[in-house]
């Protein structure tokens, strides 16, 4: 481990490596948070107690990781329907870079609309309004402006399907296995409130509202969630574009245009 | 907010069908651009002429749109080490593509301290204040409320250093076009000399003085975000060409002794607890 801090360096808790002897670029072993990562953890940690590890100080417990677990699952594909896959698509279809197809998912699906922004201002809702639902239903009324964000305005109530007048039979199946693993309180105080949710934004409850919930009872911050949410939902959008780009443009629907009048000069 | 939201039945008239008032591409014959034939009506326009009539619909004099070059061109610094060309440059380094590089490095430059975040609470700021003073509220009071809600006046100040040296190459280039004598830019410069005068010590950056500029040009926030978009690009291939005719990954490259670990100490892995 260096002690060396300099302008020049790169400050960081989260990783350190040792090099070789001969070669200070050359990784002898490398550390996360301590742990020594391919001497130790590797072959007995999962993927998602190094995923929890990278934002956390301490490891997950054993039912944290089962909960993350669970709901990197139920995130991995959101379908060839959803927004943010079908941009992967669009990329597929025309041959683009696979770089350019995760690029395009990521930039749709970081969106207001049930993606990573929507879990962004959720998890901010679960921070303002506990489990109180008079405060819910105060800031679910005039959700907090935000005068010159680079974001629109909040157009639905987040972690809400606003094309959906009920929650979704997968969406409930889902908030009710993660609320079993018994972390934190809020995936359950969902569970039991989702009527009165339902009544408080005449809409049913999203994917992006139940992983907010539980990214918030994992103790992770608005920011740590949304960048999970963008992470987590990007397979199925590769697997989803891949295939696209094997079947080709022309089975792929390009759609009718109307083209009505212009609007300006 | 809107609760209400659109019903289910609100998507079906939308399937299978694109709607748009913007344009359309009839293959084999012809493009139509905001209402205009482009490869007729529009083909006179330079690039960045098309570019705003795209966002805004609306067309510019000459002397408008000379200024909304310099905009883009004042701005363009092909130095590797600002962040966002850095990435097109990191994107060189490992021999990444030039259209992802570049790509990545104008998504970076939506950020908070710099870039598109800026541009955007700049021009809303410019815009929020000019109607409170108006309506007869003193600028002092409206500076010092925004300061106290951010911390910071997007348009002032700057991360690195605090004045900017295109301020005074706009300015001049304003005079020349006659293009000075807004009522935004007034404010703008008005609300410099307030900070200056109080201790605050912040003098306008670039940010401030293009958002007052375009604001004076009639464009809204949302038009002068997504003018904005390509500012910074000419000067980022610059930096992806010179990192990509260099030895490979030689760009900022990091020693393990290059990182200032200061977390926990070594430790077992025992696993969940």
């Amino acid at each position: 481990m260096s002690d060396n801090r300099t302008a020049t360096s790169i400050r960081t808790k989260i990783w350190c490596e040792d090099h070789e002897t001969d070669n200070r670029f050359a990784v002898r072993a490398a550390y996360c948070r301590g742990f020594d990562v391919y001497g130790d953890m590797l072959g007995r940690a999962r993927w998602v107690d190094m995923l929890y590890l990278l934002f956390h100080a301490e490891p997950a417990s054993v039912a944290q990781a089962d909960l993350l677990e669970d709901l990197a699952f139920a995130l991995a594909n959101p379908g060839p329907r959803d927004a943010s896959v079908h941009a992967a698509m669009c990329g597929g279809v025309g041959g683009s870079g696979t770089a350019a197809i995760l690029m395009a998912a990521l930039a749709v699906g970081a969106g207001q609309h049930g993606g990573g922004r929507d879990v962004y201002l959720a998890m901010q809702g679960w921070h303002a309004c506990g489990a109180d639902p008079d405060k819910w239903r105060e800031w679910l009324a005039a959700l907090p402006a935000s005068p010159g964000s680079v974001w629109p305005d909040p157009s639905h109530a987040p972690g809400f399907d606003s094309h959906a007048p009920r929650t979704s039979v997968p969406v409930r199946q889902l908030l009710s296995r993660l609320a079993t693993h018994g972390c934190g309180w809020r995936l359950s105080f969902l569970a039991q409130s989702l009527a009165r949710f339902e009544e408080m934004t005449c809409r049913g409850l999203s994917m992006a509202g139940v992983a907010a919930a539980a990214y918030s009872d994992l103790g992770f911050s608005p920011e740590q969630g949304e960048a999970l949410h963008l992470l987590l939902r990007l397979p199925g959008a590769a697997a989803h574009a891949l295939e696209q780009r094997g079947l080709g443009y022309k089975t792929f629907p390009f759609g009718k245009m109307e083209l009505q009048d212009a609007e300006g000069v | 907010m809107n609760v209400s939201g659109a019903a289910p039945h609100a998507l079906d008239e939308h399937v299978g069908i694109l709607r748009s008032r913007m344009g359309a591409f009839f293959p084999g014959t012809h493009v139509i651009f905001r209402g205009h034939d482009l490869h007729t009506e529009l083909k006179d326009m330079d690039w960045v002429e098309l570019y705003v009539f795209g966002i805004t619909g609306r067309r510019f004099t000459s002397p408008q749109l000379r200024l909304l070059h310099a905009i883009w061109t004042t701005t363009s610094y092909p130095d590797g080490r600002i962040w966002n060309n850095r990435v097109a440059g990191l994107a060189g380094s490992v021999r990444s593509t030039g259209n992802l590089g570049m790509a990545a490095a104008l998504a970076v430059s939506e950020a908070s301290i710099y870039g598109r975040g800026i541009d955007k609470r700049a021009i809303d700021f410019l815009i929020r204040t000019r109607q409170r003073v108006e309506a007869g509220e003193r600028l002092e009071q409206c500076v010092r409320e925004e300061l106290d809600a951010h911390r910071s006046i997007a348009g002032y100040g700057r991360p690195v250093v605090n004045g900017d040296e295109r301020n005074p190459h706009m300015l001049a280039l304003c005079r020349d076009l006659g293009l000075d004598q807004g009522a935004y830019l007034e404010l703008a410069l008005q609300i410099e000399h307030v900070l200056l005068e109080g201790r605050w010590r912040m003098k306008m950056n670039y940010g401030g003085l293009a958002a007052a500029l375009c604001a004076d040009l009639g464009l809204s926030p949302r038009e002068y975000y997504l003018f904005m978009f390509p500012a910074f690009l000419a000067g980022m291939p610059p930096c992806y060409i010179e990192a990509s005719d260099r030895e490979a990954g030689s760009l900022y490259p990091t020693p393990c002794d290059g990182v200032a670990y200061d977390g926990p100490a070594r430790r077992q892995w025992h696993g969940g607890k």
